[in-house]
């Protein structure tokens, strides 16, 4: 027996490994993810759970909002964070009549679990939820349902036509129904206001300002407290599509290789040098601004919360700088769709109608760091945190000088190619040091053929055209 | 192991195989013997269903368009990718650098472990803790640990040897960065390394050993001359699993290394995840197929144990 023992505790180690080689597959490198990946495990347990309620529904009741919708699976790109997961489970979805098993999903397994249900033919999921991008690979493939007749009765809820527009994916089909939207703003530590230029005003800075203030930072500290989210899963992307690039050329795509955008480049690059140099794997700037690493950064509203909501007193939240083409910025929309032979159409429904009432959409808010896409009075007992971060997205989308950028629009398939053309200039320009023209020049070429792939028109806020869309 | 287990049959059978032993095997013979097939056959379905298939259709998406066309398109756009280049090289040379580091270390650890010391049982255990442990989790761990507010960092301000953090995970020094990359990997993967060498040494006879030391070898030439040659199978089996693995780590480079040190898992990844373009993401996969196959084809040509090596 003693002289198994060894193999034995061999093949146990053996395969740990293999069971936690396994498990590595699915987890996405951001820790959230791995979090999520074990609410999404046991989202699939209550689904079992629940299944025994649906039969006696419906039938008793006779007023159609107040039937029991029955079982919904949403599976959803959204809400990835443990907490927000729970919180809109646990507060938001439970006052809902009927049992929805909330499923979040990375962006491409969630792709491929619809892709590979429609081929299959066996739908199991009744709602989608996820944002403007996720979207297209169902479009092309021509799996979602047409929702104009929920918009419709939907009408008197106020959502911003452009919202409802950027729904139907350049098309005259109602694809998905808006849900909640977000945009990415300024948040600096309040240490960090000593070190700002005299005359500038931290809510309406320049990018020039901008700079300033974090050399001068970087003067006074001995650090450089800049952080940019440029990490594997960070969003400086859209910074580049929906800040920058706008700002300093007033489009994303046709002024691409324009003086403007030269000299944007320049600018981030001045800049770049004040940023810290981790900023490479920055993901959600509310960790290094937690651990004071960053005093000043701009980011997506939900990657900003956890900080302004844990220490409100410590962190500020401010509308992004402007260029010379205004305070461009980008609103984050997520939707709600119904893929093609859901099991339980009539309560995704439902389900749609209910989260687009004003207090569903209050109680999301307060829940999670996105805001209501409906006529909604926020109230004035939300968390600090939440609070602060609602008056700066108020501030920076009425400032004077706003200009709205919008999220590709009609790019389907190529949405991912697009936004490759972005990082892979940033990496050639700002990391490899590379001719900024020169790249301008490679990475034009590359997106024309994408928006010509795409056959996509241009959208706001660059000019309409003829024709798909290209960089002039 | 099984070269193992040859002297001592040639031992045992001019004793003991006597009468009683032989008509049994050539009852056993007459018959087909369907056991090893059926035993065999759980991990063959297995690898069928889970691997060769999946293989095959990566293979098949990797060639494909988007009409479902025959192309070279994928790997033309992967080849001209800005990245392609950087996550080779790196790849490479993650594994140039740890793999034999790795080796090298699980062996001294294996050694000490086999020497039956009081304590030897319990480094088993705490060495091979590691193993339990993602490698997301473990690039997480070591961010934490090299960060600008990181441990390390927070040691040296409180021992005043210097007064502003030190960038270890600059982008400006990607070889401080590789660095520490390679002893978050050490630390997370030796282990595994070390769990195959330690089941190696312990079927060497002693009896090897000791007759090596009755004819007065010393310690280092027991090792070399005895314990090496016949830890050869092992050596072997752990180079590849360790390698091929090696290939397929991206998680613990994501979290140190962030956007500056692509890797070929982690480009597959992106590909597939963040691009949305199966083809390319197959193009890479179908690559590092290639290369681990390659590199076990190196392995068992170069490190080929001849039975009369051991004799």
């Amino acid at each position: 027996m003693k002289r198994y023992f060894p193999l034995g505790v061999v093949l146990t180690l053996l395969a740990t490994l293999l069971l936690s080689a396994c498990g590595d597959n699915t987890a996405a490198p951001v820790a959230t993810t791995a979090a999520a990946s074990a609410t999404t495990a046991a989202g699939a347990v209550t689904t079992a759970a629940g299944a025994a309620t649906t039969a006696a529904a419906g039938a008793a009741t006779t007023a159609a909002a107040q039937a029991n919708a029955g079982d919904i699976v949403w599976l959803s790109t959204q809400l990835s964070a443990v907490q927000e997961n729970e919180g809109f489970t646990k507060n938001v979805l439970n006052s809902f009549n009927g049992k929805v098993n909330y499923i979040q999903k990375d962006n491409g397994p969630y792709t491929d679990q619809i892709l590979s249900e429609e081929k299959a033919g066996k739908v199991t999921v009744s709602l989608l939820g996820g944002l403007h991008g996720d979207f297209p690979p169902f479009i092309q493939n021509d799996l979602l349902e047409d929702l104009t007749p929920l918009a419709a009765k939907l009408k008197d809820r106020g959502i911003p036509q452009t919202f409802l527009d950027l729904g139907k994916m350049g098309t005259n089909k109602q694809y998905y129904i808006p849900w909640m939207q977000a945009t990415y703003v300024m948040a600096y530590n309040k240490k960090a206001l000593q070190y700002l230029p005299a005359g500038a005003d931290a809510n309406k800075l320049t990018y020039d300002q901008f700079r300033d203030w974090a050399a001068a930072i970087q003067k006074g500290t001995g650090e450089r407290k800049l952080g940019i989210p440029a990490g594997p899963k960070g969003l400086y992307n859209r910074l580049l599509q929906g800040y920058l690039y706008p700002a300093y050329t007033g489009g994303e795509v046709t002024g691409f290789r324009s003086p403007e955008a030269v000299q944007m480049w320049t600018y981030l690059k001045d800049l770049w040098k004040y940023a810290n140099p981790q900023s490479v794997s920055y993901e959600f700037m509310q960790e290094p601004l937690q651990s004071g690493e960053v005093w000043l950064t701009i980011d997506h509203t939900a990657r900003l919360i956890d900080a302004v909501k844990s220490k409100p007193d410590d962190f500020v939240l401010a509308p992004a700088p402007s260029g010379a083409k205004g305070l461009a910025f980008m609103p984050v929309l997520a939707g709600m769709a119904i893929p093609k032979g859901a099991p339980n159409k009539a309560g995704a429904e439902a389900l749609i109608d209910f989260i687009s009432t004003p207090q569903t959409q209050i109680n999301t808010t307060r829940q999670v760091a996105f805001f209501p896409v409906v006529k909604a009075d926020l109230p004035a007992d939300l968390a600090p945190g939440i609070k602060a971060e609602a008056a700066a997205v108020a501030a920076q989308s009425s400032a004077p000088n706003a200009l709205p950028s919008l999220l590709p629009v009609g790019l389907g398939a190529q949405n991912g190619d697009f936004n490759k053309v972005y990082t892979d200039t940033f990496t050639r320009i700002i990391l490899k040091n590379e001719d900024i023209k020169t790249v301008l020049e490679d990475e034009t070429k590359i997106m024309n053929n994408v928006l010509n792939t795409a056959k996509a028109p241009c959208w706001s806020p660059d000019p309409p055209s003829t024709g798909p869309c290209q960089v002039k | 192991m099984s070269l193992k287990q040859e002297p001592e049959q040639a031992l045992k059978t001019p004793g003991q195989a006597g009468e009683v032993a032989l008509p049994d095997f050539k009852r056993r013979r007459r018959r087909f013997n369907y056991t090893p097939f059926l035993l065999l056959l759980p991990a063959t379905l297995f690898l069928a269903i889970f691997f060769l298939y999946p293989m095959l259709q990566s293979f098949i998406i990797a060639f494909q368009d988007s009409q479902g066309g025959f192309t070279f398109d994928n790997i033309d756009t992967m080849v001209k990718d800005t990245n392609f280049g950087d996550a080779l090289k790196y790849t490479l040379l993650f594994i140039v650098i740890i793999v034999p580091l790795q080796v090298v270390l699980a062996l001294i650890m294996a050694l000490v472990i086999n020497t039956g010391l009081k304590w030897a049982g319990f480094f088993l255990y705490i060495w091979t803790i590691p193993l339990a442990i993602s490698d997301l989790a473990a690039g997480i761990v070591w961010y934490s640990i090299f960060t600008n507010h990181g441990y390390i960092n927070q040691i040296l301000i409180q021992l005043g040897l210097t007064q502003t953090p030190i960038d270890f995970l600059s982008f400006e020094n990607p070889t401080l960065v590789f660095v520490a990359v390679v002893i978050a990997e050490l630390w997370r993967a030796t282990a595994i390394v070390m769990v195959i060498l330690v089941a190696g040494l312990q079927v060497i006879p002693r009896a090897y050993t000791e007759a090596a030391e009755v004819f007065g070898a010393s310690p280092w030439q027991r090792l070399w001359h005895v314990t090496l040659p016949m830890l050869k199978p092992s050596l072997q089996v752990a180079l590849i699993l360790r390698t091929i693995l090696a290939f397929q780590t991206f998680a613990l480079v994501f979290a140190l290394a962030g956007r500056i040190m692509p890797v070929l898992a982690g480009e597959a990844y992106k590909w597939y995840n963040d691009v949305r373009n199966v083809g390319v993401a197959a193009t890479y996969a179908l690559l590092i197929l290639l290369l681990s196959l390659a590199n076990t084809f190196i392995y068992l040509r170069f490190l080929n144990t001849k039975a009369e090596e051991l004799a």
